[in-house]
């Protein structure tokens, strides 16, 4: 018994480091009757570090999301979510790792009976015992980071497309998850919206030290959110600046084809592949 | 052929399965925490200040039309003057219930499967899964206990304007005294299957027609399309399931009361 307590803080510390695996695939299938999505993928997800999915539609990135977070269960192989075997959990088991999750989901699905700030509050109001200034507070301060303060009353249904991927970013992080999933949180945007939510993605992921992982078919907003990261200047404004070579190489890529990986690693590794498939991904 | 056969019924069998399956989980998060006491208060709110006008219309025209049609009846025994014995206890024992509930399977089962349908096709219940809420909780058990408690309550004031619209007609139509009419009214609450009959049944209905909407609400597949699908679905489902019901619960109070 002493042992295996020891073992499990031991766990603990180790997942607290920089650099510890905090979502891991084990040779992960996964079919629809007798469609197969994911053949065999693996991968690991760093502390701290962005892992960039890309893919055609249909390639099976939003089924691989929906699998860490225990909303489809996957037909064989072992998903880890912070040390736990999220495919032998029951939907129960499954809320207390969903506490530490945010997924941002590809359309939104912002709740549309709830004002932005009861969908941004949500998690805080119906489940947690978080006083309720201190929840307004909450919201107020997500809202103005994602640069929607005064949207705050306003049903979802009267935002614009990028504004209610905002707030749909800006619902997902409120908890403080230090994991975040984005699902082409930025298809369908133009270039300057897009861009204002890629360096969201950057914000928390180097102030708040979000792991993230960043499904897109944009390669531009892959590339951005790979090759920048987020300072603080002198008068402690934030500021977007070219990353460093060592920060560069903790964003790796992942392109999924017919349910396996064809490639894996950084943004000068993508830039120099020469396979055809993914060169005429990239062009 | 008998492909089509087996999967119909390996479908039917599954439909059926995963009905009981959300209905025991509903109930069984009806008595346990947490409860969202919120949402249960806007259901009850929703279902049944929401369907009054309908029942109210729909009872009034029903008690009017049976009390037109029973006057011409029972005048060929020269029994006019009974006629509230008969609209009373056919308000309470068949038609109250009965057109009740038809009626809120119309606006209350269609509204549940479209809201739940929706929710479902724009990932909302996986948003929900993934904020760490249970939406049987949030969703199924609310509408579960506001169509429970709220399709008695509607029954009874349907039955109430029903019989009241029976007086106007037997007063002014038939010519029938007031005193009399109501004294024959209450004669026809006397019998004793009419307590059992038109209490027993709108709890029944009420709890077939949510339980039934909210899971093809929550099976809802394949975008808008499947939304409208799941929708009409809920009213044939409904409907249908409501009626065969009104004869079981007839066949099992009759066994048991007599
Ligand atoms: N619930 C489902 N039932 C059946 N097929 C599904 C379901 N969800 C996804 N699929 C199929 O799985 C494949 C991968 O879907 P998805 O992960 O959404 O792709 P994408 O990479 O575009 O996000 C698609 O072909 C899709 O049709
Ligand atoms: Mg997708």
């Amino acid at each position: 018994m002493p042992a295996d307590l020891t073992l499990e803080t031991d766990a603990r510390a180790v997942l607290d480091e920089p650099g510890a695996p905090v979502v891991v695939f084990d040779h992960v299938e996964l079919a629809f009757d007798d469609k197969v999505v994911l053949r065999d993928v693996s991968f690991t997800l760093l502390k701290g570090h962005t892992k960039i999915i890309l893919g055609a539609s249909g390639s099976g990135k939003s089924t691989s999301l929906k699998i860490i977070t225990g909303l489809l269960k996957a037909d064989a192989g072992v998903v880890w979510v912070n040390g736990q075997r999220v495919d032998q959990l029951n939907e129960q088991e499954m809320m207390a790792v969903r506490a530490d999750l945010g997924l941002i989901f590809q359309e939104g699905a912002l709740f549309d009976s709830l004002t932005v700030r009861e969908n941004v509050g949500y998690k805080l109001y119906e489940e947690s015992d978080m006083p309720l200034d201190e929840i307004d507070r909450r919201v107020e301060e997500v809202l103005g980071f994602v640069g929607l303060a005064e949207h705050i009353d306003k049903m979802p249904s009267a935002l614009s497309g990028g504004q209610r991927r905002r707030v749909a970013i800006a619902r997902a992080m409120a908890f403080k998850p230090r994991i975040l999933l984005y699902d082409e949180a930025t298809t369908g945007l133009d270039p300057i919206t897009a861009l204002t939510v890629d360096a969201e993605i950057i914000k928390l992921r180097d102030f708040e030290g979000v792991s993230s992982i960043v499904v897109t078919h944009q390669l531009r907003d892959a590339f951005y959110v790979a090759t920048h990261m987020a300072v603080r200047g002198e008068r402690g404004e934030v500021q977007i600046v070219r990353a460093t070579p060592e920060k560069e190489r903790e964003a790796e890529f992942l392109m999924l084809k017919d349910g396996v990986i064809v490639f894996e690693g950084d943004a000068e590794a993508l830039r120099r592949c020469t396979d055809p498939y993914i060169r005429s991904f990239l062009s | 052929m008998p492909s089509f056969v087996e999967s119909w019924s390996k479908n039917a069998a599954l439909e059926v399965q995963e009905y009981i399956r959300l209905t025991l989980a509903a109930v069984r998060g009806a008595f346990s925490r947490p409860l969202y006491r919120h949402d249960i208060i806007e259901q009850l709110d929703a279902v049944g200040i929401g369907s009054l006008t309908v029942v109210l219309l729909t009872g009034i025209f029903t008690g009017m039309a049976i009390t037109a049609q029973s006057g011409l009846t029972l005048d060929q025994f020269g029994a006019r003057a009974v006629v509230g014995r008969l609209v009373g206890a056919s308000m309470i024992k068949e038609l109250g219930p009965v057109l009740t509930a038809l009626m809120l399977t119309g606006r209350v089962g269609s509204g549940i499967a479209a809201e739940l349908g929706s929710m479902m096709v724009t990932d909302q219940i996986n948003a929900l899964r993934a904020l760490g809420t249970d939406p049987i909780r949030k969703l199924v058990v609310p509408r579960m206990l506001a169509g429970f408690i709220m399709t008695p309550v509607l029954t009874v004031i349907s039955d109430f304007v029903g019989i009241s619209g029976g007086w106007l007609v037997a007063r002014f139509q038939l010519q029938v005294n007031s005193g009399l009419y109501w004294s024959s009214v209450r004669d026809g609450l006397y019998m004793q299957d009419v307590y059992g009959m038109g209490l027993v049944k709108p709890f029944v209905f009420g709890f077939i027609i949510v339980t039934v909407a909210c899971h093809v609400g929550m099976r809802t597949s394949g975008g808008t399309a499947g939304v409208g699908r799941s929708t009409t679905v809920a009213v044939v489902a409904g409907s249908v399931l409501v009626i065969a019901a009104d004869f079981f619960v007839n066949q099992i109070l009759v066994a048991l009361l007599y």
